[in-house]
């Protein structure tokens, strides 16, 4: 998260150094949390399905650490990347996957609903666009609180075109509420393409429509969302309203388990995998091959001991089964 | 007593709260210098300014939203769903969001909020701004719905659910605003989970709820003259049941009447036909558990239609004598 030394030096003339390598650890984890859930899944190891992230990874790691530990993340339900950046830890996190009372959410949300409130992360979505109208209330409880916090909504393209996005964004507009909209546009909304589904060019042409500042940047550009988050962050901080950021993506797997990916071709999908987050980054921040590699091993070692965390970690009891449900 | 109506009850109870919790605020449409569509916010804007009451667009899903984010980080918000029906629009907010938050999330999330809803007919309002859609919420796991019959009951079950920690559904009665009753100046609760025996009999039970608690009374009356004599509970909360006292009646009457205004078919009145069903009442019933509900229909424009469209007093009156005579 933000707040560096003065004297650190800024790589692109933006990004600390120190935040760099450990943004690109996390890139390389989300990954193969994601490549080792596909795994699972296929072995029968967890049930449920997941939505992954792959190819995606570049707008977690430059958003959440353009933010401080005290404000507010509204997740989605392909939020695996922005869980670890915001400091989620490994073995809970595999744990909640896995369905154990050690998870997050002691097994009840799964991948889809994982939380931590007590970080301010107000979780993952299962509802496209179902946080769009939660932080206008998180923008509104700030406001009463007077603290200078702000709340970092993530969506898709897809949740662009619920009801819930138009009243959410015209509310924080109209109040001046510190909240960052960040699209994830990853070209589908499950199958519908969005050149389909959408009349415009970009999604952040909308803003406009708010009287709110938006702007499409490079998704696959980790520089690109660290400022464009900050600049945002700043803006909102200095009472002067949302932002919708439109960052441009791809999801190389299907929106979930079942998807055939009938709606696209392989050569589109392998033009993306060309221009991949992780690699980019990682010569960005002149990484070379030897010590990526050095990365993923680290990574891969890292999920193996939350594997085996989460796999000896207890099922949550049935006794247990009408906790939670009220205060 | 001084006596105050429902809807001064209302905000007295939310003017209180406010004063004593900063967490508290209102938010809904034209709950500002309007005073809301039926006067229950009227003057709050003076005490409390545009932070604390907030004027909203016409946003259903956002209002919701709104509760749901703030409650979750720390405040206590109040919304209000100018007229019941518009909760339509809020549906994916209060049940997929509100409702399961704190399960989802493990038990870990206080979500704090009470929506304030204005129900029912008689207004002459027609089919999108009468109806009663209480038993929805009932069916969703994590809320509570509490409905208010008289002025004492609005303020003390509002604050009850303003220091309650989880979703609450607060129901109004639009035809109730302007009726009186004794109501303390003081801040007082009552708690949510506890049916009210309004008033003592021996021959039937009748369990009502919202407006159809007066009228019940009313049919009470009149059917005290011929030597009837009802006993009447109001359950004032639907979620969560206080079932006890219902069972305990029908146990004594050996016969119970449900009299509720939303339609019959799904209503709460299946379930608390099935609550006495499933209890040792069941041994004690001499008669067929009876509902007396709304028609089976959108409540319809024309006075005299949208007046045989719910259960009146004579209707009342009618299927008590019927069943205390046996003919069913």
């Amino acid at each position: 998260m933000a707040g560096s030394s003065k004297n650190e030096k800024l790589i692109g003339g933006i990004l600390p150094e120190s935040k760099a390598k450990d943004m690109l650890y996390k890139m390389v984890l989300t990954r193969t949390f994601e490549e080792n859930a596909e795994e699972m899944y296929a072995l029968g190891k967890v049930h449920g399905t997941m939505h992954l992230s792959i190819g995606q990874e570049a707008i977690a790691a430059g958003a959440s650490p353009a933010l401080k530990k005290s404000d507010y993340l509204l997740n989605t339900h392909r939020g695996h990347g922005h869980f670890l950046m915001w400091g989620g830890d490994l073995n809970r996190m595999m744990a909640e996957f896995m369905g154990k009372e050690a998870g997050y959410c002691r097994g009840r949300g799964g991948s889809m609903h994982i939380a931590d409130v007590e970080s301010n992360n107000l979780g993952a979505q299962g509802i496209v666009a179902g946080n769009l109208p939660i932080s206008v209330g998180v923008g509104l409880s700030i406001r009463a609180r007077k603290t200078d916090q702000v709340v970092l909504t993530l969506f898709g393209d897809g949740a662009a075109n619920e009801g819930a996005f138009h009243e959410s964004l015209n509310m924080a507009a109209i109040w001046s509420l510190p909240v960052i909209y960040l699209c994830e546009n990853n070209q589908y909304a499950m199958s519908m393409a969005f050149e389909k589904a959408f009349r415009i060019e970009q999604v952040s042409e909308r803003a406009a429509a708010y009287g709110m500042t938006g702007l499409t940047i490079d998704g696959n550009d980790v520089f690109a969302v660290y400022k464009a988050v900050m600049e945002a962050a700043e803006r909102a901080r200095k009472g002067s309203g949302p932002t919708l950021i439109e960052a441009i993506t791809y999801r190389y797997r299907g929106h979930s388990k079942s998807d055939r990916q009938l709606y696209r071709t392989r050569e589109e999908v392998k033009e993306w995998m060309e221009k991949d987050p992780i690699l980019r980054f990682a010569k960005a921040i002149e990484v070379k091959d030897a010590e990526l590699k050095e990365i993923q091993a680290r990574a891969k070692e890292d999920i193996r001991k939350a594997v085996e965390f989460a796999e000896n970690s207890p099922e949550p009891d049935v006794s247990t089964i009408l906790e939670g449900i009220y205060a | 007593m001084r006596e105050i109506t429902y809807m001064e009850a209302l905000r007295e109870a939310m003017r209180q709260a406010m004063q004593k919790d900063e967490r508290v605020f209102v938010i809904g449409e034209d709950i500002g210098v309007y005073g809301g569509a039926f006067g229950v916010t009227a003057g709050l804007i003076d005490e409390f300014g545009p932070q604390r009451i907030i004027d909203t667009p016409i946003s259903e899903a956002g209002i919701a939203g709104a509760c749901i984010g703030a409650a979750v980080t720390g405040m206590r918000p109040i919304g209000e769903i100018q007229f019941s029906d518009f909760v339509v629009i809020s549906m994916e907010q209060l049940v997929m969001q509100g409702a399961k938050m704190r399960f989802m999330f493990g038990g870990k999330a206080d979500v704090p909020f009470v929506m304030r809803l204005a129900g029912g007919s008689g207004t002459g309002a027609a089919a999108q701004h009468s109806e009663s859609l209480e038993n929805w919420f009932v069916h969703v796991p994590g809320l509570r719905v509490v409905m208010p019959a008289t002025p004492y009951d609005a303020k003390g079950l509002l604050l009850a659910a303003i220091e309650d920690n989880n979703p609450i559904m607060f129901f109004e009665h639009k035809l109730l605003y302007k009726s009186k009753g004794p109501v303390p100046e003081e801040m007082y609760t009552i708690p949510l989970g506890q049916s009210h025996v309004v008033r003592e009999g021996k021959d039937l039970t009748v369990v009502a709820t919202s407006i159809m608690v007066s009228r019940a009374v009313q049919a009470a009356e009149q059917l005290a003259k011929e030597g009837i004599d009802l006993e009447i509970i109001d359950p004032r909360t639907l979620k969560p049941l206080d079932e006890r006292p219902i069972v305990e009646s029908v146990i004594k009457t050996g016969k119970a009447l449900i009299v509720h205004e939303a339609v019959k078919t799904g209503g709460f009145g299946g379930e608390l036909a099935a609550v006495i069903m499933e209890s040792e009442a069941f041994a004690y019933l001499d008669a067929p558990v009876r509902r007396l509900a709304g028609l089976d229909m959108p409540i319809p424009y024309n006075r005299n239609l949208e007046y045989h469209a719910v259960p009146q007093v004579e209707n009342i009156v009618e299927e008590a004598r019927k069943m205390v005579k046996g003919q069913y």
